[in-house]
């Protein structure tokens, strides 16, 4: 009864929603142009040549008169595009692998312990704790101590990197194996596997939406990350993509046409994850904020 | 004998980890506060001075300055970007057209590199706002905003807001999906009407997200340095100078790295205690409801 009672005020109130719907919907896509404009207006300067830019609205905002790329091609000489795209992608792509691999693994002898070891538990907490250390307190020491173990480089970046996504990785790994039964493990206990085996053979594989939370998360962060590769290897001879815009940008910044094609090669990495991941991505942000 | 195996693996599964953390987390906060209490310049030899970098920070201008910038940035930021967020989620989440093509756009910008994002809208503000301003006649916007003291603070607060209200405003969708649809049904009936349904319904059933967002856009915001580096260098006269920045700044070039150590250690000791409040104000809250 309830049901169809509810059902049909929907029913009479359908037209007034659908009204206040088109209004919401007008809104939001207005709203859109507060993000549409800047990336629009990047893609066209990046598209003009410095004769055609007058610095007032209509040169910064019409379209090119000739579609040319060679303000790209010359972006890309100068910051090193690819040599920079690579080492993001390695540095990146390691940090994930050694997060799912390390925090995995800790997040589970944690979760597993921490309601019957006290030992457990103060790991746990001394680990999540980082959280609240920010970057600038660790910063400068981190330099002395990566130039003296000789990780002033990208290997260095990779392992800071594993450090300071610990905290909310373990904890997201932590919050999933509490849904995940006991029964899984004691059932191959008794079939004779090892804690290490029934691990790898068993929980690991079972964690994959957290693999994916904790992949997307760490990705966004060091994929955009400028300041610890700028204290880190800003002396060395590799660059990561927002790096070599920060180098770009105290050499070239006054040719906007080629600082603008050289923000948007350096944009357009992360775009394509984007839009080939979309669900994924909101929804492992979604679960990562839900879930911490 | 077996259950003693067993502990061993977990402590070895945890060993990674552990070492990791210690070394690059743990050992470097103890030397930072080590530091803080010496002379050093980043070079050379040093002294200790006891807790002499302790209080020449109250009393140094551009340290208290740079708070005073952070935490009016961290302020307004945290409350625009939790009202913007709120609302586009409450938008997003109603019954629209291209439900998922509006998500999708609005939650570009939280994607982008914060410094190039800096970059674009530094030629913006500096060119196409003033030559807006110049045309439509608007006198404060006919100048770049970045250039004077007053509003350079400002130009950075846009710049970071638009970067952060897309990640709220996910957390506040996600939030909106775990009311059930039939206590609006309910609250419909009883004649309640839209105000009073999302102030007396949807708001107290969202305070566990409103305090997520709260605890980690203040964080986010008080940390800010991307948006400074590309857009102002803690310019013009210092005015818009964040804690962050200035640590980096003077500490590692400009032969500050003990006093800036001591800085680096109260920033810590003050996000712990901005944190912990937020915990419990709105633990507190949640109980009551």
């Amino acid at each position: 009864m309830n049901w169809i009672r509810a059902r049909f005020c929907l029913g009479e109130k359908e037209e007034k929603l659908s009204k206040s719907g088109v209004i919401i919907t007008t809104l939001l896509i207005l709203g859109c142009l507060t993000i549409l404009i800047p990336l629009y207006m990047t893609i066209v300067i990046a598209l003009k040549s410095p004769a055609e830019m007058t610095n007032d609205i209509r040169g910064a905002l019409s379209l090119p008169s000739t579609f040319s790329l060679s303000n790209f091609a010359e972006a890309m000489e100068i910051t090193d595009f690819w040599h920079s795209l690579a080492n993001s992608f390695i540095i990146t792509g390691a940090s994930i692998g050694l997060a799912l691999v390390i925090h995995s693994m800790a997040g589970y002898a944690i979760g597993r312990n921490m309601v019957r070891k006290k030992g457990f538990r103060l790991v746990y907490f001394y680990i999540v704790s980082g959280m609240f250390v920010p970057f600038a307190i660790l910063m400068m020491p981190l330099v002395k101590e990566t130039a003296i173990l000789g990780l002033d480089n990208m290997l260095g970046v990779i392992l800071l990197y594993t450090v300071f996504y610990m905290p909310m990785n373990v904890m997201l790994y932590c919050g999933y194996l509490k849904n995940v039964p006991m029964e899984i493990e004691e059932a191959a206990s008794i079939d004779g596997a090892s804690v290490w085996k029934t691990f790898w053979t068993i929980l690991f594989p079972m964690m994959k939406p957290m693999h994916a939370t904790v992949a997307i998360l760490t990705a966004l962060g060091t994929w955009n990350d400028v300041m610890t590769p700028l204290v880190i290897i800003s002396g060395s001879e590799s660059t990561t993509l927002p790096l070599a815009q920060l180098n770009f940008q105290t050499q070239f910044g006054t040719n906007y046409n080629l600082a603008f094609a050289s923000y948007l090669l350096a944009l357009i990495p992360i775009l394509i994850f984007y839009i080939v991941c979309q669900k994924q991505i909101i929804g492992g942000i979604a679960n990562g904020a839900v879930k911490g | 004998m077996k259950k003693s195996v067993k502990i061993n693996t977990y402590v070895l599964m945890l060993l990674p980890a552990l070492i990791l953390f210690a070394a690059f987390n743990t050992i470097p906060l103890f030397t930072g506060a080590y530091y803080s209490l010496t002379n050093y310049r980043g070079y050379g030899s040093y002294d200790f001075v006891g807790l002499r970098n302790y209080i020449d920070l109250f009393q140094d201008s551009r340290v208290g300055g740079s708070y005073l910038f952070t935490f009016k940035y961290a302020i307004t930021g945290t409350i625009l970007v939790n009202v913007l967020s709120l609302v586009l989620a409450l938008g997003l989440n109603s019954r629209i057209r291209f439900k998922s093509l509006l998500r999708g756009i609005y939650f570009i910008p939280n994607i982008l590199s914060g410094l190039v994002v800096g970059f674009i809208f530094g030629f913006f503000f500096t060119y196409i706002l003033p030559a807006i301003g110049a045309a439509l006649g608007i006198g404060f916007l006919s100048s770049s905003m970045l250039a004077s003291e007053k509003t350079a603070w400002i130009g950075v607060l846009i710049v970071g807001v638009w970067q952060a209200v897309a990640m709220n405003t996910i957390i506040y969708i996600s939030g909106l999906q775990t009311i059930p649809t039939d206590i609006y049904e309910a609250s419909a009936i009883d004649g309640a009407g839209k105000w009073e349904t999302f102030r007396s319904l949807t708001l107290p059933l969202m305070v566990p997200f409103v305090s997520i967002n709260l605890i980690l856009s203040t964080k986010n915001m008080l940390m800010v340095f991307d948006q400074i580096v590309a857009l102002t260098k803690g310019g013009p006269a210092q005015s818009t100078e964040s804690i962050s920045y200035l640590i980096y700044n003077n500490g590692m070039s400009g032969g500050q790295f003990g006093f800036q150590s001591a800085n680096a250690v109260v920033f810590f000791v003050v996000i712990v205690a901005i944190s912990v409040t937020q915990m419990v104000i709105t633990g507190k809250k949640e109980e009551q409801l």
